[in-house]
């Protein structure tokens, strides 16, 4: 569990990254800020409360992994690799730029910290797969964190995944679906239903844990769950797509988007009355 | 050169090619204990069933799923496995093309792609189970290194040195029995180095794969009984390309023709065209290989015959190329 002060670090660290993703989008010009935002708190908990790593040994081989599958979260994910000391922070400046080592979908080869290079959908839970069961083969008991997208789990080989962490009980990884209920051409029920979810995850052998992404809390609370599970678990969050920034959220036409100044701003604004609201509920308000 | 035991062609009696291949895995498995096996569904027609039995819990079997078998072979080698990983030639190439390319190539991967049933070896199955565009789809693909070992030993060889070679291999087995151009795995096998089966200085005929014993039969044949000198090179690796036996071919026998078991687009005879075409050279020129239809379902054998990528298909082109007196022919731009 969460103590009132992690809580706030944790709300303060989010409020810093959603500020630096809007910040690299409006550099960048346009971005997928929208599953950015709606990602950002799931990967904040990770690196920030539960992840076992070294900020000065990136690839210590004993190290938890990360998969982020939802590949073109990178612009919400390379300010946190930055954060983290990894990456110059200066870089977010020139994301997207010609021969700038950050791009779109973060390539694990140019930007430090990266487990995986990802952006075609549906390779992050194969390959978080594998590490687990490398583990296994090894003898390391790392733990693999893979987020999902939700439209991603249209993709056949996600549950080629499941099917095998399920046979091979890979209870090291511990999956986050990122449900923001959005995809390109609009919401998810309307592209490609994939409800009843939770039904189908369950059937094919997954612990399914339900919380709310944006709840620090809810996710702590799974997150130490999956850690204790002697099953996999995968955690559905429910999230919202473009989190914090009013204009955006909920419409899936900001998956991929471009900002002016004008916008930047409203942005600005409206992350700052988000993160006041949140710190309220810290305080039980 | 790579270590290990020494095969010999008193093992090949009895022991297919993909047998081979399970036997040098088992070997590699007792050596490293961080080697390990992956197919999807197909551990006993990829004949990797005695390592299964060996080391249970370092073989993975992910049932019908190629995306996945890719997927985890490339997280496995990300944290320091070395996995070998079986299935047909045409699901790796194509069924999990992208997680090939992706996860294994772009992502550097060590991991080992073993693909059998190459070309059209699974002759009954049929198209559906002929791999004839592999070569085209993965030659295409940076970091791979590809290797179309021509019989049983160059396939222990290729498998050893792709243990000890860092980076992600694609090894293009048959499926079956394929006849022996070596007497014994130790003739000094060099990746990217072509081997010089044949000497000959009127036309020389590039292979791979079975196609290999088929050029060199041809050959034996030829000068025999029709006094015509043909050099046949085993062109094992398809990449790197070992592009100085073909300029050394283009200036000293001024004639080439490829023969492989794959579609003449994309392959073998595709790779040498490009290095003739750069070389700036004259070159007279015939790819033998599947001619861009889908083959037909049948032996392999008769499927070779066919497609004329056998001994007699090859003996019929060398003769019409040797025929061709392009020398004297007003068109032709003699040196460029």
């Amino acid at each position: 569990m969460l103590t009132k002060e992690e809580w706030k670090g944790l709300e303060d660290k989010v409020d810093q990254l959603r500020n630096d993703t809007l910040d690299t989008t409006y550099w960048a010009g346009s971005g997928h800020i929208g599953g950015g935002m709606s990602v950002l708190d799931i990967l904040t908990i990770i690196y920030y409360k539960y992840l076992n790593f070294h900020r000065d040994d990136p690839t210590w081989e004993d190290r938890d992994r990360v998969v982020v599958s939802k590949g073109h979260a990178g612009i919400a994910y390379a300010p946190l690799l930055c954060d983290l000391g990894w990456n110059d922070k200066e870089l977010l400046k020139t994301f997207n730029l010609t021969n700038s080592p950050m791009g779109m979908h973060l390539d694990a080869a140019k930007v430090v910290g990266v487990d995986a290079s990802t952006g075609s959908l549906g390779h992050g839970l194969p390959i978080a797969s594998g590490m687990a069961m490398g583990g296994r083969v090894l003898g390391k008991d790392y733990y693999v964190y893979c987020i999902t997208g939700d439209g991603e789990l249209n993709e056949g080989s996600n549950w080629e995944a499941f099917m095998t962490i399920h046979k091979y009980n890979l209870n090291h990884v511990i999956t986050f679906v990122d449900r923001n209920h959005n995809m390109i051409d609009g919401p998810t029920e309307e592209v490609m239903p994939i409800e009843p979810l939770s039904e189908k995850l369950r059937a094919f052998g997954m612990r399914v844990l339900e919380v709310d992404g944006q709840s620090f809390p809810e996710l702590s609370e799974a997150i130490e769950t999956a850690k204790a599970s002697s099953e996999p678990v995968v955690i559905v969050c429910d999230t919202v797509k473009g989190a914090g920034i009013d204009f955006m959220e909920n419409n899936y036409l900001w998956h991929y988007g471009a900002i002016d100044e004008g916008m930047y701003e409203k942005a600005k604004a409206s992350l700052k009355r988000y993160h006041e609201a949140r710190l309220a509920k810290v305080e039980g308000k | 050169m790579a270590g290990g035991l020494v095969y010999t062609a008193v093992d090949s009696t009895e022991l297919s090619t993909a047998e081979y291949y399970g036997k040098a895995l088992v070997e590699l498995g007792e050596q490293h204990p961080e080697v390990v096996a992956l197919t999807a569904d197909l551990g006993k027609s990829t004949k990797i069933g005695d390592f299964m039995k060996r080391f249970p819990d370092r073989f993975i079997n992910v049932g019908i799923a190629e995306q996945n078998l890719f997927g985890m072979a490339a997280g496995m080698a990300k944290v320091g496995c070395v996995p070998f990983v079986s299935t047909f030639a045409q699901f790796a190439s194509l069924r999990a093309g992208d997680q090939l390319s992706t996860d294994i190539c772009y992502g550097k991967a060590n991991a080992k792609v073993i693909a059998t049933h190459a070309g059209t070896s699974f002759g009954q199955a049929g198209s559906t189970h002929h791999a004839i565009s592999d070569l085209g789809v993965t030659r295409a693909l940076p970091n791979l290194t590809i290797i179309c070992p021509a019989d049983s030993f160059e396939t222990v060889n290729a498998i050893r040195t792709a243990y000890e070679t860092e980076g992600p291999f694609y090894i293009r087995i048959n499926r079956g029995f394929d006849h022996l151009l070596y007497p014994s795995s130790d003739y000094g096998f060099e990746l990217g180095k072509a081997v010089e089966l044949h000497k000959g200085t009127d036309i020389t005929v590039i292979a791979c794969g079975s196609c290999s014993y088929q050029a060199l039969t041809a050959a034996q044949f030829l000068e025999g009984n029709e006094g015509v000198s043909v050099r046949v090179i085993n062109m094992h690796t398809i990449k790197p390309l070992d592009r100085d036996a073909i300029v050394k071919a283009i200036s000293e026998t001024r004639r080439i023709i490829t023969v492989e078991d794959h579609n003449v687009i994309g392959g073998l005879g595709s790779a040498v065209a490009e290095v003739i075409a750069e070389t700036g050279k004259g070159c007279a020129f015939r790819r033998l290989g599947i001619q861009d239809h889908f083959s037909t379902i049948g032996l392999h054998e008769d499927l070779m015959s066919i497609e004329g990528i056998d001994s007699n298909g090859i003996i019929t082109a060398v003769r019409e190329v040797m025929g061709a007196d392009f020398e004297e022919d007003d068109n032709w731009e003699d040196e460029v």
